[in-house]
């Protein structure tokens, strides 16, 4: 039955891809005109789709979706419109796969899943229900808190980038999670808090202990990437988790998220035990609004999905410079997701033009050029959506074996890096140094940093050094903490001279906390989250400013303005620091020395206060008062 | 006597210069038994730093100085070292100039008791000549300047040498009789801290025996000069507080400074009783012993008053000596500003039982202090308990110090 169902799916993956590039093509040359021809040719692949490709209770589900959309159908005329198949249907899914050698030895692998929602909820009086490719319990959190912008990262290791160079979307270690809200939010303290408690369910992550104590809302370094220039940063929120743990049980839920799961197209190599056994491991979701189309006619919300992971040459590898799609992910490619438009893999072979460096298998005729973090990059493409792809064994699995030594990998433009100097647990200093290895041009950075309150910063003390010369910084926001409330957030605008070394150190000292406050294992230290190193770095080659849909997914994420540069951020080492512990077995006994020294106060000051004094006269000894019995008697006087 | 004194301003600044310009002024000025975080220097700096950046210092949580002194160290802050040296010089010499005058208020009230043969013969070796008592304000002064608790809190910046010299020019005032200027400055110290409150009722107490008005409630004059005295201090108060708002704009000072004293966020460890005690705090007991530390400062006034009304002074001095034990953050300089006083009782130390134990005790904790903070902080050897431990020794050996005093007023 199973077998009669693939193949079946595979007929029609054929006529939906054919069928997908051909209303894409259409939709790119005439934008505007005739509707109705488009409805008619894109209406095909959703029948097709629900009728054989999905698993039974993918239609059951959908079957309950257009009972909703029936019902929304009968409640205003605006929602049906929303609602029409020609609307629903221009819901666009792409995935990608980009694998690239690294001089090292180690291989980095980058998947990226894009699915395009043509619609727009954030509209006033608008009730969305119908959802098709995106998931719905994503699109419900953002109507529910009118969100503009989502971006959530879960990281496991720390991207090396003097090794690896750039990632094509940096994510600190932990978690990650910035939000724009849209400007009609009144309460967004509130309604940050309510979503971060409903992110943390649907990730199965701690993003529950996002609170005020570790928000922050940064002026400058965190502008929204999606449509819409929204600038007031009041609607803007930035937390990190440094102490994250990501695992299995945060990667099921991101994987539920996809159209097709992990049955079917790229995400099959999503196996979880092979993908922790990894030196860098990140995971992230991104919601924005984009453009639809060049002229931006038309809005829709764009979901990409990324998750990057590093193997180590040694330890995933066993030292022999040999990958292989199997041997990194212990499955082979297939098919394409059915659902998706365009589904390929690229492998960087720029350093390799002639097959020098490494050889790879299959080979592939197709080739692409994109111009990528100020680079012009070559990629061999694998198309899955062809069959030809597959060969004769029915599956992909991609061979890249090295042949000599890897040679010398071009230095990342810019570099940052952090620790904490001084010895002692009162006081210390946090050292963030970054590196313009521009042999001559000059270029300003945004440095971004989020400080828990418990390390009291001096902003007084804060000193930033280029070349052994004072630089200081254009531009500097500053907010203090408030204990228990609030951290402390330190952005500046740092220009960094060309091919140098900048340092900017600040001083901080170290509270002593309650002993409830302390981590169950408080002499670990307490995590400072990544600083941010964010940067428009001039580019060797001209950068591509035009938007086009074709454009491979990993190129098009950061929108780029002008031609001379692109945008860059760079995420630093979290710290670990270590605070004074009291000791946390005597509570009982504390209270008790304590208020024994303020008793001994108050006892003295009572017998001070109640004390009378008196003249008392002294007794006589016991021979006197003998000789005065008798004296008595005697009738003589007494002795005294 | 002016001579000797000035000898001792000489030595005192000479001192503090040389100490300013060595390399222990850094080391001095980050030790938690000299600077608290209300007095902190590096916290003042901080202050102006935010002042500068276009932030209030008082959004944040690391300054807690009142608006006046970012007002005046906008000014100064390059003379800083020069200032820290006048305030200890002001406060000396007005200590100086009160036992002076106290003195020879004792001894006037002395010699009437003589002529009218009021003491006992046997009482007769218990008077005070004018000669031991000459060098009094002297020994005084000298115990303010040459304290080793004074020269580090000098040396280290700490405002709490300002606040000391406005104690010290109110008590002047107050013995000088002048009420006006006695309320104003009792205003300011209380602005400045909170606490010199409970010195209300001595200073009062001391105007009511000058003029020779009887503690009575029943008494119109009675009545006529506490609401005149209440009114000066409470409306000094009240005008210096509207000026505070007036300079910044804002009442964040108030919960920045005043909550701040009151409520102990800041555990940071220094000499008092408070920060082990509300690290180690059960949550939900927090507010009612924040509630009993807090009171146990001020209770003490009305029942002390009531005893020592005959003596008003030496009330101020039980004060400011409870103050600086029971205060949430307290420093040595507090310390030191009572200890100054000791000499003026020193007809009492006859009668003083323990005295060689209790000065052991204060001495070996101040030497222990920053040993066994080196081996909790930095050696990692000794935990918080350690430090806990000197500090309760430290306050019980002033417990009793104040004790022995006392019994024998």
């Amino acid at each position: 039955m199973a077998a009669h169902r693939c193949g079946l799916s595979l007929v029609f993956i054929l006529i939906f891809s054919s069928l997908a590039c051909h209303s894409s093509c259409d939709s790119l040359e005439n934008a505007n005109e005739d509707t109705e021809e488009k409805q008619s040719v894109s209406d095909t692949p959703r029948e097709v789709n629900s009728d054989g490709s999905i698993a039974a209770e993918d239609l059951n589900e959908r079957r309950g979706r257009s009972t909703d959309a029936e019902l929304d159908r009968r409640d205003g005329t605006r929602t049906s419109e929303a609602l029409t198949p020609a609307a629903a249907a221009r819901d666009e899914f792409q995935e990608e796969l980009v694998i690239r050698p690294l001089h090292s030895g180690d291989i980095y692998a980058s998947f990226q899943f894009r699915t395009l929602w043509d619609t727009d909820f954030l509209q006033e009086g608008q009730k969305v229900s119908h959802y098709r490719l995106f998931p719905k319990s994503l699109g419900q959190v953002l109507s529910k808190f009118s969100v503009r912008e989502l971006h959530i990262s879960f990281t496991q290791g720390f991207w090396r980038t003097m090794q690896w160079g750039q990632p094509f979307i940096p994510s600190p270690p932990g978690a990650e999670l910035w939000v724009w809200f849209h400007d009609t939010v009144s309460d967004v303290d509130g309604n940050w808090k309510e979503l971060t408690n409903v992110l943390s369910g649907i990730f199965c992550a701690s993003l529950n202990f996002i609170d005020l104590t570790n928000t922050v809302q940064p002026s400058a370094s965190f502008k929204p990437l999606g449509l819409g220039n929204a600038t007031d940063h009041r609607f803007l929120r930035y937390a990190t988790l440094p102490r994250e743990i990501v695992c299995t049980e945060n990667l099921t839920p991101w994987k539920k998220l996809l159209p097709c799961g992990s049955k079917a197209g790229l995400a099959v190599l999503l196996k979880s035990e092979k993908l922790f056994h990894s030196s860098f491991h990140s995971q992230a979701v991104h919601i924005r609004p984009v453009c639809q189309d060049e002229q931006c006619t038309s809005k829709a919300w764009e979901l990409r999905q990324t998750l990057n992971v590093v193997f180590d040459l040694y330890t995933a590898g066993q030292g022999k410079k040999e990958w292989s799609l199997f041997k990194m992910f212990s499955r082979t490619l297939t098919e394409a997701c059915p659902l998706a438009t365009s589904s390929k893999v690229y492998v960087d072979i720029t350093d390799n033009p002639e097959g020098e460096l490494f050889e790879l298998s299959p080979a592939t005729p197709l080739l692409s050029q994109a111009v990528v973090l100020g680079d012009r990059r070559t990629y061999s493409v694998f198309d899955l959506t062809r069959a030809e792809t597959f060969g004769q064994l029915r599956s992909l699995n991609l061979l890249l074996r090295w042949k000599g030594d890897g040679g010398e990998m071009l230095r990342p433009l810019l570099h940052a890096e952090r620790y904490v100097a001084g010895f002692g647990l009162q006081t210390g200093e946090i050292h963030t140094v970054i590196y313009n290895n521009h042999p001559y041009r000059a270029f300003p950075v945004l440095l971004m940093d989020s400080v828990p309150w418990y390390l009291q910063l001096y902003i007084h003390t804060l000193t930033v050094t280029s070349k052994s010369r004072d630089n200081k910084p254009s531009y500097i926001h500053y907010q203090p903490a408030k204990d228990r409330h609030r951290p402390h957030l330190l952005e500046m605008l740092i220009q960094l001279p060309p091919h140098s070394m900048t340092e900017v150190t600040v001083q901080f000292e170290r509270a002593l906390l309650k002993w409830t406050e302390y981590t169950p294992d408080p002499n670990h230290g307490f995590y400072v989250g990544s600083s941010v190193v964010s940067a428009l770095v001039p580019s060797m080659v001209a950068m591509n400013t035009n938007f086009t849909q074709d454009q491979p997914l990993f190129s098009s994420f950061v929108p780029v303005k002008e031609e001379s540069s692109y945008f860059v951020r760079v995420y630093t080492e979290p710290l670990l620091v270590n605070l004074p512990t009291p000791d946390f077995s005597m509570p009982y006994n504390v209270i008790c020395l304590t208020c024994t020294v303020v008793a001994v106060g108050y006892g003295s000051f009572y017998n001070l206060l109640t004390r009378t004094f008196q003249v008392d006269e002294p007794s006589l000894p016991l021979a006197k008062r003998l000789a005065n019995l008798i004296r008595r008697i005697r009738g003589v006087p007494l002795l005294t | 006597m002016a001579a000797p004194l000035t000898l001792l301003l000489i030595v005192a600044v000479t001192i503090r210069a040389v100490l300013f310009r060595s390399s222990w002024a850094e080391l001095i000025s980050e030790r938690v038994e000299v600077v608290s975080p209300l007095n902190a220097w590096k916290r003042v700096v901080e202050g102006l730093a935010l002042l500068d950046l276009g932030v209030s210092p008082y959004s944040g949580d690391v300054f807690h100085e009142t608006p006046f002194m970012i007002y005046l160290f906008h000014f100064v802050v390059d003379y800083a070292e020069i200032v820290f040296m006048v305030t200890d010089g002001i406060t000396a010499v007005a200590l100086y100039l009160s036992i002076q005058t106290y003195n020879k208020n004792v001894f006037r009230k002395q010699k009437y008791a003589l002529e009218s043969d009021r003491y006992p013969a046997d009482c007769l070796e218990l008077l005070r000549s004018p000669k031991e008592m000459f060098y009094i304000p002297l020994k005084v002064a000298m115990f303010y300047l040459l304290n080793p608790f004074t020269i580090l809190s000098c040396v280290a910046k700490s405002t709490c040498g300002l606040n000391n010299a406005i104690i010290a020019l109110f008590i002047l005032c107050t013995l000088k009789g002048s009420a006006l200027l006695s309320g104003i400055l009792l205003a300011l110290a209380t602005y400045q801290s909170i606490y010199p409150l409970t010195l209300f009722a001595p200073a009062l107490l001391f105007f009511l025996q000058r003029l020779y008005i009887p503690v009575n409630l029943r008494r119109s004059s009675f009545w006529f000069f506490t609401l005149q005295y209440a009114f000066i201090y409470v409306g000094s108060l009240v005008v210096i507080t509207g000026l505070s708002f007036f300079l910044l704009g804002s009442w964040d000072f108030i919960p920045s400074v005043y909550g701040f004293i009151f409520s102990v966020p800041d555990l940071t460890p220094n000499i008092g009783l408070f920060w082990y005690f509300f690290a180690e705090m059960f949550e939900h007991f927090r507010l009612f012993f924040i509630c009993v530390f807090q009171i146990n400062v001020f209770f003490y006034t009305i029942p002390l008053s009531i005893k020592l009304k005959e003596h008003p002074v030496f009330l101020i001095f039980m004060q400011i000596a409870i103050i600086s034990i029971f205060k949430s953050y307290p420093t040595v300089g507090d310390v030191a500003l009572y200890m100054a006083f000791l000499p003026a009782w020193s007809h009492l130390y006859r009668f003083l039982r323990n005295i060689f134990l209790v000065s052991c005790v204060l001495l070996a904790c101040s030497a222990l202090f920053p040993v066994l903070w080196h081996l909790w902080i930095y050696a990692g050897s000794a935990n918080s308990n350690f430090y806990y431990a000197i500090t309760l020794l430290f306050n019980f050996g002033q417990v009793k110090s104040l004790n022995l005093i006392s019994h024998f007023t």
